[in-house]
């Protein structure tokens, strides 16, 4: 049986009909555009190039390896003006990651702090956070830190009328100096397996929630999550044989001169304090924001079921106000490290600091400012990625 | 359709201005701008009439502001000279302020014909950053002030002090140097702005600042007690400050170069903005050809003949601009020291005008 079945002409797609194929413009305006924009990073690069090579001048990172030869104040890792350009460099990274760190931190807390009470039933408390937050968030940075340089920390007394704390701690123009523990060697073996035990101590502290919530036993997630922790400061005891810390205290060697313990200086004070007070105002409002977006009748349960006010907001209304907190936290997190960058006006060796001075000396304005760009960049990206990371326990979890 | 023509078109109109002066487009540009291309900030400057000079602005002696808004100083004198060398009118320049650290990309850039801004002629700037150096008008020397009543006497009683300093300057490598020689443990305490390390040094931050000696004395005298700050009895370095040029422009740096030697000339040969119209008919040949009534030392230059006489018209011949700036008269009562001419036990010393 032949049945004749309808033809289907098979033409080979011709050139005008594949102009016509919204399929093909979909895949070909991508192309293009891929293109066009290459081509202007081609043009743009090889611009820069040129008009480079006009001014006589060639690109480079060769110089890093160079002698620094200046000085640099503080120094958390050992230095000497004989070093490299790079190792400068890094010196001055490490100052600034350790402002960034200690900031966050601090920032955060005063923040909190200022954000829960600007909703505090407390008449003067809710009103002085209010004059705290309204007046500091509105002051651009780079003043507050030259007040609180100038005005601040220079006018405190000099030496030799310094202001003796208890448990040897001066207090004077020259800085702050603190007791502190020294590492000696070994030290590096005992930190690593110190991290080792609280990241024990966390994993065992979760499993017996786990535990305790399941079968509804008692937890005791103290005693047990302490468990990995002593075995970690034991082993490193039996490794090393000694415990190589030794706490240091400031000594005044002579009328003017204090060694040992942990200094820090006015220019880190200067930074660490405008950033955090800074920042601080604007985290302030963003808890008070993300508090009052938890909705009244959460309090109200919690009231009814008679928990006391610390104990609802530690446990029902900040976990909820988390979700609306991180997002916007997460930003001020990066302004915080950005701005970090102003303490080339009061003089602390951050990494832009040291970075202008090797661009300064070296001439080599492109490369430097090309690897700031990178650094902050490499910086905020990965303050940007612990957040999303941390946002996400937050969420909404479906079960 | 029309979405993928605009970004089409507006993907042109944005590379269009950045690839301006590429090559791709302006192939012919290449051989003039890459190599030296003699002559060309000389005509720019001439042909726009007026000279742009970076200078520091806030240093007293050398560039200031004063009440009455007008530039003063040896180092704007410099620049004021040029442009009455070329334009015969002293007022001709636009002066702009340049901290330490953008000076030098000022000029690069192109922004600055000449950069007059006390800076030390030294061998890595000279070559790797792609200067010239014009002959040095003020030999300085690194010192260190500190307060009378601390009773440091030399840099070993800086031991564990703290010492302030201005970043981008030669003298923050010359202290670590100098410390690093003598094995003293000191901070260093840098900052981006000299008002931000003077401000710093009098609100005793520091024991000592450290600078070019000339540049101390000019800030003491704006300290508000300034007999309480003396000057350590130490020169840490050598400090030729001299104006510079880019290297892109032999003929514009030769020409800053004369002006220069032509105002040390003319004070070795005593004519003065008071008395030069005397020596209009002077039969020394050595005068004749300075002052452009003889020769053609002008043309060669590309100026006129007289580029001489009109900047010391103006401007007055080096010891003039000296005693007008630093000199006995003035509140920094500078002594000239290595800054008299050769003639006079000094450095400075002009090469023959023939």
């Amino acid at each position: 049986m032949t049945t004749q079945r309808p033809r289907v002409t098979r033409n080979t797609p011709k050139f005008k009909d594949l102009l016509r194929d919204t399929r093909f413009w979909r895949v070909a305006g991508q192309v293009i555009a891929v293109l066009l924009f290459l081509l202007l990073v081609i043009l743009v690069v090889d611009n820069v190039i040129y008009n480079l090579r006009a001014l006589g001048i060639q690109l480079g990172f060769g110089f890093l390896g160079s002698q620094a030869s200046f000085d640099i104040g503080e120094t958390l890792i050992s230095y000497n003006p004989a070093d490299s350009y790079g190792r400068a460099i890094l010196v001055g990274l490490v100052n600034s990651l350790r402002v960034i760190v200690v900031g966050l931190v601090l920032a955060t807390i005063l923040g909190l702090v200022a954000g829960i009470a600007r909703l505090s039933n407390n008449w003067l408390v809710r009103q002085l956070a209010l004059v705290y937050v309204e007046t500091i968030r509105n002051i651009p940075l780079l003043l507050q830190l030259f007040f609180w340089y100038f005005a601040f920390f220079l006018q405190l007394p000099n030496v030799a009328n310094q202001i003796t704390l208890p448990g040897s701690t001066y207090l004077s123009s020259r800085g702050l100096y603190l007791p502190w523990i020294q590492g000696g060697a070994g030290a590096g073996v005992w930190l690593l397996l110190l991290a080792l035990g609280i990241a024990g101590a966390i994993a065992v502290w979760q499993w017996r929630t786990q535990v305790m919530q399941e079968r509804g036993v008692r937890g005791n997630q103290m005693l047990w999550a302490l468990a990995p922790i002593v075995v970690a400061i034991a082993l490193a005891y039996i490794i090393n044989g000694a415990i190589p810390f030794r706490i240091t205290l400031p000594q005044m060697v002579d009328t003017e001169q204090i060694e040992g313990g942990l200094r820090l200086s006015p220019e880190f004070g200067t930074l660490l304090l405008g950033l955090v007070v800074y920042t601080g105002s604007f985290i302030a409002e963003i808890v008070r924001a993300g508090i009052q977006a938890v909705p009244q009748g959460q309090w109200e349960a919690a009231r009814a079921l008679g928990l006391k006010s610390g104990r609802i907001m530690q446990s029902v209304v900040l976990p909820q106000a988390l979700r609306v907190i991180i997002p916007p936290l997460t930003s001020q997190y990066l302004n915080l490290a950005k701005n970090s960058s102003l303490a080339i006006a009061i003089g602390f060796p951050d990494v832009y600091f040291v970075a202008s001075t090797t661009f300064n000396q070296t001439g080599r304005a492109v490369e430097v400012m090309f690897l700031i760009m990178i650094t902050y960049l490499t910086i905020s990206l990965i303050i940007s990625l612990a957040m999303n990371l941390f946002n996400r326990t937050v969420q909404f979890k479906e079960r | 359709m029309l979405k993928w023509s605009s970004l089409l078109l507006s993907a042109a109109l944005l590379a269009a201005p950045l690839s301006g002066c590429s090559r791709f487009l302006y192939p012919q540009l290449s051989a003039q701008e890459g190599g030296a291309a003699s002559g060309a900030v000389l005509n720019r400057v001439k042909t726009r009439g007026r000279l742009s000079c970076g200078v520091s602005g806030n240093l007293p002696g050398f560039s200031y502001v004063t009440q009455q808004g007008e530039y003063n100083g040896l180092d704007v004198d410099i620049c004021r000279a040029i442009a009455a060398a070329m334009f015969d009118d002293p007022q001709a320049v636009d002066f702009r302020n340049l901290t330490a650290k953008e000076r030098f990309t000022a000029l690069q850039a192109g922004e600055i014909d000449v950069l007059s801004r006390n800076t030390t002629w030294t061998i890595s700037r000279d070559t790797s950053i792609g200067l010239e150096f014009a002959p040095t008008v003020f030999y300085d020397g690194q010192g260190m002030m500190v307060k009378q009543s601390s009773g440091i006497k030399d840099l070993k009683g800086l031991q564990g002090r703290s010492v302030c300093v201005q970043t981008g300057t030669s003298t923050e490598q010359n202290l670590a140097d100098q410390m690093r020689k003598l094995g003293v443990k000191y901070t260093p305490i840098v900052f981006e702005d000299d008002k931000a390390t003077f401000a710093a040094y009098q609100q005793g931050r520091c024991e000592g600042v450290t600078s070019d000696r000339s540049q101390l004395v000019a800030q003491r005298s704006a300290l508000p007690n300034p007999d309480e700050h003396i000057l350590l009895e130490i020169v840490m370095s050598k400090e030729p400050l001299a104006p510079a040029v880019r290297n892109n422009d032999p003929q514009w740096y030769d020409t800053v170069k004369w002006v220069i030697f032509g105002l040390i000339e003319a004070e070795e040969l005593g004519i003065t903005s008071q008395n030069i119209d005397s020596f209009a008919n002077s039969e020394d040949p050595v005068v004749r050809r300075l002052l452009g009534t003889e020769g053609d030392l002008g043309q060669g230059l590309g100026l006129t003949n007289d580029f001489i006489a009109r900047a010391i018209r103006e401007v007055g011949n080096y010891g003039e601009i000296y005693n007008r700036n630093l000199g006995p008269d003035t509140q920094l009562n500078l002594p000239r020291g290595q800054n008299e001419l050769w003639t006079d036990g000094g450095l400075h010393y002009a090469p023959p005008f023939r």
